[in-house]
């Protein structure tokens, strides 16, 4: 396997893991927020969180681990990204501290002030994140402002403010609702009576909003935001050679790889219909067709976002060379193939094992329930 | 305070906060391991109810590792983008495969552990147990390879192209000594600290005589284990001093104050006052020849002191000099065959050119107190790493005799242990958690300059950002951090105040009314 070829790999598997992360904690997450929503007294809002308990920790892991394997692949994305973006991601730093702690502490003491902020910790813990990750989409997608030295040391230019541009908000908004409408699928799954009817009814109308907001996104970003299109100086096969590439800013140039490749087409219009079929599941109380027709749209989404950029990752507004993309801001051959072989043996594992975790935790879970064990459950 | 040292405060503050409950989830899930094995063996109810109360305590603890852990996972992208853009090549490798290897495993089954009991067998439980325990410790493996890396750097060289370290061989890093010693020594300390916690706490209990038969038997599981673990920590811990002797002169110079370099085999400085303007230590208490053993395992091989340390590092600064004047032609496209060719010569000694350039603002015609300057950075400070050292080997040995006296008691059946040792157990609880920051303040203190041993010095690895910016988030993390504190250490004394009884079974002393809530 050549370096051109691990290069497109490990694009592809860093897209794998951020589905695997929006998939599996992207429901616990959406359940979170949902709280205040959905949960109208204690015993409710136990079912919720009790129906996450066990999975909450391990999903949480795909987020770790998409960050580790950015880290490792794509390292100076990851240090761009992290640096850049310093305010937001330190912010949805401090809501995650808020999860594990909700999820731990809030059954420990029998108390409706104690349990009480803890579900709003939860609440904010879990929506905070979740547009926090959207906004910075968002922002991708119209380049960020930085550029490196001689010695390759990154110097950002942009302000925290400006992150929270209008069409970055649209996208941070798409992500909420993409997320919480998720954990209204994943209730459906796992509760009964009340909640069940209300969850239904929820995402009977939220899946909606996420297929118009998707769309609206689409429409905003071909009429009113420039794309970035590589000119030359990009050698797939050869060590990054970040800043010597030439590359313009194009209006449209998203677009290009759809004009090429039609059949690209495929990706958002599923995206789009993945969207109404969960909304029309969840109506027509199809439980499991809700739920997996929501990840398929949240995963068209990325697949939609990733593709458009292509090659891009992270365009530099300000010095359009310096763009970082998926050919000149990746690790060494070496480190791509280790990370290959060691990410073919264990994610097939850490799926197995998931499985079988969701597997001895099956059913629906009861108010009554809750009840008997009131002292062991969440 | 400046940027750089408002990032290492930052960092520093998360990483030690975040050990504070690490330890204690390596020991305790062995334990917890150990206590339902019994159970499944013997059938006995109370060896459940032990692994479900200590493992009450576990997940209070575990719920703030992770917390803080995620705060670790961002902040080297965060707060020191250079470092990550420099060394991610090899540094990244491990935290990812850490993840994928071993955090994965844990988390779910950590789910599993609390919410599986009625859902599977016996013996499935118990496996869930066991392979959350070592998912555990494999985790902290990998921690340790990328930290070993960090104080060691082998497996890896320099690429002028892309400006960076690149991997060469991950067998090496993967192997590295340094990770290896450390990682021994980091979970047989955790191991310590879950004992410790379980004797402490039954000893309180035992002193006021409550829930007695539950108390015994942890108190004597506790015991066993903490002996062999205060036991290994040790011997593993004089391992890693012969690892520093070969590897890491400089920290070792530093711990024992060894200004100078003495003939073969070197005397132990016991106790004394490092000073670092006379380059010597006041009122030094000397035990002779053991140091040279330690570092050595010889009788006539010398251990290096600052002197030659200093020598050396001068070497390497001129060196480095040319190596990060050739560094800049070559990048600028005016390097030939030749320049290319003194660079290849030259190239290990760039990191030092590269702290030159911290403080000389053109290298290439670095003044001569500049030089001195880049010298005097290139050891640490050497007061608060003696100091600490011996505060951590202190604990250490400390702990080690309270776990004989425990265990000699516990191995004779003594019904009624002595109260001197419950109370001694009983205040014990501190030490291990003194302890491990200690040696981790060793390490990574000790390490200074550098964020990369002798290739990337810390105050370039630091991210583009304002001190300010720093500063709010420093603040705001102090604030986050200390609430959760109070909240978790306000959990845990309300809980082990309860002790067995918070499990609700209707069997113990608070339940059943032999004892008014304590």
């Amino acid at each position: 396997m050549d370096y051109e070829a691990l290069r497109f790999i490990w694009w592809v598997l860093i897209g794998v893991l951020l589905i695997g992360f929006v998939v599996t904690d992207g429901f616990d997450m959406g359940v979170a927020a949902l709280l205040k929503v959905l949960g109208r007294n204690d015993e409710q809002r136990r079912v919720m969180i009790n129906a996450v308990g066990p999975h909450w920790d391990g999903n949480q892991v795909w987020l770790i681990t998409a960050a580790g394997a950015l880290f490792a692949a794509w390292p100076v994305v990851y240090a761009a990204a992290f640096n850049g973006f310093y305010f937001a991601m330190m912010l949805a730093l401090f809501a995650l501290f808020l999860r594990p702690l909700g999820f731990e502490y809030r059954a420990k003491i029998d108390s409706d002030r104690w349990r009480g902020r803890w579900d709003w910790a939860l609440t904010a813990g879990s929506a905070v994140p979740a547009l926090i990750f959207g906004v910075a989409f968002g922002n991708l997608l119209q380049g960020v402002p930085f550029h490196f030295d001689e010695l390759h040391r990154l110097d950002y230019t942009g302000s925290f403010w400006a992150l929270l541009n209008p069409f970055a908000l649209l996208a941070g908004l798409l992500s909420l609702a993409m997320i919480v409408n998720h954990g209204a699928t994943y209730l459906q799954l796992k509760t009964d009576g009340e909640l069940l009817k209300r969850s239904e009814r929820l995402a009977g109308w939220l899946a909606l909003v996420c297929a118009v907001l998707f769309v609206l996104a689409g429409i905003w970003l071909a009429l009113g935001i420039d794309g970035y299109r590589v000119i030359d100086g990009i050698d797939t096969n050869a060590a990054n050679r970040t800043m010597d590439k030439t590359v313009e800013i194009v209006s449209g140039a998203w677009f290009d790889k759809y004009r090429s490749w039609p059949v690209l087409w495929l990706m958002p219009l599923s995206g789009i219909v993945a969207f109404i079929v969960c909304a029309l599941a969840s109506r027509a109380r199809m439980h499991a067709t809700a739920f997996i027709s929501s990840a398929l749209g949240m995963a068209m989404v990325i697949v939609t976002v990733g593709v458009s950029m292509f090659p891009f990752l992270m365009p530099s507004s300000s010095v359009p060379n310096h763009s970082l993309t998926m050919w000149d801001a990746t690790a060494s051959e070496a480190t791509l193939m280790i990370m290959f072989v060691v990410a073919c043996i264990f994610v097939p594992i850490v799926l197995g094992y998931t499985a079988w975790g969701y597997f001895v935790m099956r059913g629906r879970l009861t108010e009554q329930h809750i009840r008997e064990n009131t002292h062991n459950l969440y | 305070m400046d940027i750089v040292e408002l990032s290492r405060l930052q960092f520093a503050y998360t990483a030690m906060i975040h050990f504070l409950f690490v330890p204690l989830t390596l020991g305790l899930s062995f334990i917890l391991a150990i206590m339902e094995s019994v159970y499944v063996m013997t059938g006995r109810q109370i060896y459940r109810d032990m692994t479900r109360f200590w493992g009450k305590l576990f997940g209070i603890n575990f719920a703030l590792g992770v917390t803080t852990g995620l705060a670790m996972e961002f902040q080297f992208g965060t707060n020191w983008s250079y470092y990550s853009h420099y060394v991610g090549d090899i540094f990244g490798a491990p935290l990812a495969i850490e993840a994928l290897m071993a955090f994965f495993l844990e988390s779910t089954l950590v789910g599993l552990f609390f919410f599986g009991w009625d859902r599977m067998s016996r013996v499935k439980h118990l496996a869930v147990t066991w392979l959350m325990a070592l998912a555990t410790n494999l985790s902290a493996l990998w921690i340790l390879v990328a930290n070993g890396w960090m104080q060691y750097p082998i497996g890896s060289e320099f690429n002028i192209e892309t400006m960076r370290m690149e991997l060469t061989s991950f067998a090496e890093v993967l192997l590295n000594p340094v990770a290896q010693v450390k990682f021994v020594h980091t979970v047989s300390a955790g191991y310590v600290t879950g004992a410790v916690f379980v004797l402490a706490i039954s000893s309180w209990y035992l002193l006021k005589g409550r829930d007695l038969a539950f108390a015994r038997r942890s108190f004597a599981i506790a015991s066993a284990f903490g002996l062999a673990a205060a036991l290994s920590v040790i011997v593993l811990g004089d391992e890693s001093g012969y690892a520093l002797g070969d590897v890491q002169k400089v920290k070792l110079a530093a711990i024992e104050a060894e200004w100078e370099t003495h003939p073969a085999p070197a005397a132990f400085t016991l106790f004394g006052f490092p000073n670092q303007e006379t380059r010597s230590t006041d009122y030094a208490v000397r035990i002779p020849a053991i140091m040279g053993l330690i570092a050595t395992r010889s009788t006539d091989q010398q251990v290096d002191g600052f002197d030659r340390i200093l020598e050396h590092n001068l070497q390497r600064i001129i060196r480095g000099q040319e190596a990060y004047q050739l560094m800049t032609r070559i990048r600028a496209g005016e390097g030939d065959e030749q320049v290319r060719a003194r660079f290849e010569a030259l190239r290990d000694d760039l990191g030092y050119g590269l702290l030159l350039s911290v403080y000389a603002e053109d290298v290439a015609n670095a003044s001569d107190a500049e030089i001195a300057a880049a010298l005097d950075a290139s050891i640490p400070r050497v007061w608060p790493l003696f100091w600490t050292f011996r505060i951590m080997v202190a604990c250490g040995f400390l702990m080690l005799v309270i776990f004989a006296f425990a265990f000699w008691h516990s191995a004779r059946r003594t019904p009624d242990k002595p109260r001197w040792l419950l109370r001694l157990a009983l205040f014990s609880l501190p030490l291990p958690w003194i302890a491990s920051e200690a040696g981790w303040f060793v390490a990574e203190y000790g390490r200074q300059p550098w964020a990369i041993g002798e290739i990337l010095p810390t105050s370039l690895a630091v991210s583009s950002l304002t001190a300010g910016e720093v500063l709010g988030t420093l603040a705001a993390i102090v604030v986050l951090y200390s609430i959760f504190l109070i909240i978790e250490v306000w959990l845990m004394v309300r809980f082990a105040r309860k002790g067995p009884s918070s499990l609700h079974t209707g069997r113990y002393d608070l339940e059943t009314g032999k004892l008014k809530e304590a």
